[in-house]
Formats: C-alpha cells, sequence, structure tokens
C-alpha cells in the first residue's frame, strides 16, 4: 500500500507545484502549458494518442529486442576473444560517439518511405552499444577460479558459458538493458518527429508543434514519459525473474 | 603399459615447465618428480610463487607440462578429468544458486546414473558432515567465509573423486575458523577416502592434515625435501605442540628458509 501511495503522491505534488509555477508567473499556453490543459489536449486527440502511443511502443520494443539479440552476441565474441574485443572496441567507441540525431536523416533517406524500418533500425543502433559493452565486460572479468571448477570436471566450452558465465553476467546485463531502453525510446522519437509523414508519438509531437498546439505538445511529452515508466518496470520485473539473487546480495 | 616400481596414485615425473609472459619466459618448475599413494596426504610447502599451484593445476589437467608426464591412476593426464575435485582459497560459490544447488553442480556435469532426488541426497549428506545442516536453502552470501570454505569442500568432493586438489583453501580464514576446518578436514578424510594434495603457507597444516610435507625450492621450483610423518589419522590440536611435532616444524621451517635463499641465488 505504502510502495504505491508515495510515488503517487509525490506525483500529485509535482503537478501541484508545476500548475501553480504557471499559475503564479502568469505564463500563456505558449511558454509552458499547466497540467489542467494537458487533460483536455489528450482528450481531443485520444485515439490519436493510443493508435500512434501502441506504434511507438512496437517499435521501440522491436528495435529493442534487436539491440539485445545483437549487443549479446557482440559481447559474447568480445567477451570471449581478447582479438576480437582489442579489433572493434575503437568501432564501437566511435559509432556510438556520433550523435543519432545526425544519423536520422541519413536513414531516412536511405530507406525514403519505409517508416517502420527507419525507426526500428534507429531504435537498435542508439541502444545496443551499452548492452555488448556490458556483457563483454562480464564475461571477460570472470574469475578464472569459477572457469576452473568445471574446466576440471571436463565440462565443455558451452556448459561452463550456460552454467557459470551467463548467469553471472545477468546482471551487469539488465542494468545496461534499463539504460537501453530509454536510448530506444530516444531513438524512435528522433525519427517520428524528423521523418515526414511519420507516425507515431513523435510525429504527433511535431504536428503540435506544426499548429502551435503547445498543450497537446506537453501531452505528448508526459505520454511518452508513461509509456517509458511501463517498459523500465518490466524490465525491473524481469531482473527480479531471473537476476533477483543479485539483489539480495546487496542488502 | 609397462608396470612400475614408482605406483602413486598420482605420479609427477621429470616435469618441467615454463610460462611465457610480456616480459620473457618464466621458468617455473624444473624436473620435478613427485608420487602420492593412493589415499596419501601430500602438503606441499615452499616460498611464495615458486610454482606450487601450477602442481596443482598439471595434476588437474588443466595445464599440459612443457616436459615430462603427470600420471593418473597409471593414465597420462592430458585433458581434465572428472576423478578430481579441486578447491581454491577463494571459494568461488555461484551466488545465483543456493547451498545444497552449488553442492550438487559437479554431479550436473560428471556423468552418472543418479536420480536428482539421490544427488540431493548425496549433498545433503556431505553438508552434514561439515556442520552446514540446515543451511541447504540458504545463498552464498548469507554465510560466513568459513561456512562458504565448507560448502566449497562438499562441493569438491560429491562426485566421489579419486583425487582431492586443495590450492591454499583455508588461507584466508582467521585462525580459530582454519583450526575449526582442519578438523573437518580429517573428519571427511575418514569418511571420504581420497588421496590428496595440499597447497598451503602454512607449516602447521601442513603437518597436522598431510602424511608427507614436500618442500620445494624456489623458482624454478624441484621437491628440495620431504618429511614423512609419524601420526596418522585424526589429530588433536594438541599433537601440535608435542616436542615431536614442534622439531618436525623447526626442520621444515629451516628447509623454507633454505628454499628462499636459494630463489635468491637463482635470481
Amino acid at each position: 500500500m505504502r510502495q504505491l501511495a508515495v510515488p503517487l503522491f509525490a506525483i500529485i505534488l509535482f503537478l501541484l507545484f508545476w500548475e501553480m509555477l504557471v499559475w503564479v508567473n502568469g505564463w500563456p499556453n505558449y511558454k509552458m502549458a499547466s497540467p489542467s490543459d494537458l487533460w483536455p489536449a489528450f482528450w481531443r486527440f485520444k485515439w490519436l494518442f493510443f493508435t500512434f502511443g501502441w506504434e511507438t511502443l512496437w517499435r521501440t520494443v522491436l528495435g529493442l529486442i534487436i539491440a539485445i539479440i545483437v549487443g549479446v552476441l557482440l559481447g559474447m565474441v568480445m567477451g570471449f576473444s581478447k582479438v576480437v574485443r582489442e579489433g572493434l572496441y575503437p568501432l564501437l567507441v566511435g559509432f556510438n560517439a556520433i550523435p543519432k540525431a545526425t544519423v536520422v536523416p541519413i536513414v531516412a533517406l536511405m530507406f525514403v518511405g519505409q517508416h517502420d524500418l527507419n525507426t526500428v533500425l534507429i531504435a537498435f543502433m542508439i541502444s545496443f552499444f551499452p548492452i555488448a559493452v556490458s556483457v563483454s565486460i562480464g564475461l571477460s572479468t570472470l574469475e578464472p577460479e569459477y572457469r576452473d571448477i568445471l574446466r576440471a570436471l571436463g565440462a565443455s566450452k558451452f556448459t561452463i558459458f550456460w552454467k557459470i558465465a551467463l548467469p553471472k553476467t545477468l546482471p551487469e546485463f539488465f542494468g545496461a538493458l534499463k539504460v537501453a531502453v530509454t536510448l530506444a525510446f530516444i531513438g524512435t522519437n528522433l525519427m517520428e518527429i524528423v521523418s515526414p509523414h511519420g507516425r507515431g508519438l513523435g510525429a504527433l509531437f511535431d504536428s503540435g508543434k506544426t499548429n502551435s498546439d503547445y498543450p497537446l505538445m506537453f501531452a505528448v511529452l508526459i505520454a511518452l514519459a508513461i509509456l517509458g515508466i511501463a517498459l523500465y518496470y518490466v524490465v525491473v520485473f524481469l531482473e527480479r525473474i531471473f537476476a533477483g539473487w543479485a539483489e539480495r546480495q546487496a542488502d | 603399459m609397462t608396470v612400475r616400481k614408482n605406483t602413486g596414485l598420482i605420479r609427477i615425473e621429470n616435469v618441467s615447465h615454463t610460462f611465457n609472459t610480456d616480459t620473457g619466459v618464466l621458468p617455473v618448475l624444473d624436473d620435478l618428480t613427485l608420487s602420492v599413494p593412493k589415499n596419501g596426504f601430500t602438503a606441499i610447502v615452499g616460498p611464495s610463487g615458486c610454482g606450487k599451484s601450477t602442481v596443482t593445476r598439471l595434476v588437474a589437467g588443466l595445464l599440459k607440462p612443457d616436459k615430462g608426464t603427470v600420471w593418473l591412476q597409471g593414465q597420462k593426464v592430458n585433458t581434465p578429468r572428472d576423478i578430481v575435485g579441486m578447491a581454491f582459497q577463494n571459494p568461488v560459490l555461484l551466488e545465483w544458486r543456493t547451498i545444497l544447488q552449488n553442492v550438487m553442480l559437479p554431479l550436473e556435469i560428471v556423468p552418472n546414473a543418479m536420480s536428482s532426488a539421490e544427488r540431493e541426497a548425496r549433498a545433503q549428506d556431505l553438508l552434514k558432515l561439515v556442520g552446514l545442516s540446515g543451511f541447504e536453502q540458504k545463498r552464498p552470501s548469507e554465510l560466513s567465509g568459513g561456512m562458504r570454505q565448507r560448502a566449497s569442500l562438499c562441493r569438491a568432493l560429491v562426485h566421489r573423486p579419486e583425487v582431492l586438489i586443495l590450492d591454499e583453501p583455508f588461507g584466508a580464514l582467521d585462525a580459530f575458523t582454519r583450526e575449526d576446518l582442519w578438523q573437518t578436514m580429517h573428519r571427511l578424510r575418514e569418511e571420504e577416502p581420497f588421496t590428496g594434495v595440499l597447497i598451503t603457507h602454512d607449516l602447521r597444516e601442513s603437518i597436522f592434515l598431510a602424511d608427507e610435507v614436500v618442500v620445494l625450492s624456489g623458482r624454478p621450483a624441484t621437491v628440495q625435501y620431504c618429511q614423512k610423518l609419524k601420526q596418522r589419522g585424526p589429530k588433536s590440536l594438541d599433537q601440535l605442540y608435542t616436542p615431536e611435532a614442534i622439531e618436525t616444524l623447526n626442520i621444515l621451517r629451516e628447509q623454507i628458509k633454505i628454499a628462499r635463499k636459494d630463489e635468491e641465488d637463482k635470481l
């Protein structure tokens, strides 16, 4: 009960503070919308919010799933082979250093009109890096004794990976996944905003901008925050199931 | 196969080994010959970094010697064999498993015909023997250092290995816990006969646990001195303070001094 009440109370307090700030300063809508403006803006376009929210969500999740697959595979080869790690690391760091906002128009041009593909691609590109790095570090820093207790019994490399290396890397993996979830949302929205005739919450935000409908823009921000929170807690839930042992250790 | 006179269960014959490091080649073992009879228990002592751990890795088949041969039960050791159990200074228990599941781990690797109930019973028996009854469902982080090391010993023995290799397993424990574990080792040896190799820095530990203490010379190591011990089987801690034991300790201490001097000369 308290677990639910405290965050709820904090949110209400935050909304009240926001409302008061706008009211005291006498800010007009185009400077800063107040929470009381948001609900009407949402209600007016509620069907667009639901359909576009769903579009944004599935593209983000798909991009994230691809990022997990590619990131884990990359992390595995980099974690097991020093040569691959030395070779790939500068490339990956360089790739990650490029601001993805600059990649968006390139991708948009490269696959003109393929809006779904573009969006999923950017969500993937922006979010696989932390996953690859965390898995590779988790695997390469495995103490040799852990390997030796199984190797001395004649266990195969795959058995050692499955029984020891993989579970031992899970806490790091979920830590990276929490970062990746947020990043993937940024990627999806970048593409949805930039891409002409786009769909998704990013496109709704963009049309709010072109129509000078500021409360709508703020309402999209809140909708994005809600989706982000939901996906984040899905990851937390999965973490509890698969790597809950690590949490208890921290107590 | 030719019948040999030297019939130890573990036989290390004229083994030399060299490591390649960034700064060049590092010879660690030089013409080392050593044998441990079936159900014997040999402690290996020597200066720090003289190659003691390399010996255990050779016996376990985790390393191949550059020269010479390691034999286990009359068979050449080329790859790891599941007749070996190992415990290290770091208990390396898996945090995501309970103590019971940790102990049962080797049974998931080593081919055996045991049902899961039998595996559990076997692990439970061992845990009882080392005084960890009631801790089966705990996580490793909930146990003290000494208890974790007890669990680690159980894991090393659960598949009934012929050979138990202990690489400074009690090195990180406080003096009282260590003495407790020495007595646990005697209990285990009585109930579960095995052939033991113990690497240690503690001379009292070596004479308390082993039938024979081998002093290695400085790096590259070879056997410098062997001390057979008269007393066998369970001992009480009092026996560490008899004039005889003190004399043995003095001899060994003297030998370690020679080994360290030898290493300085080699450098």
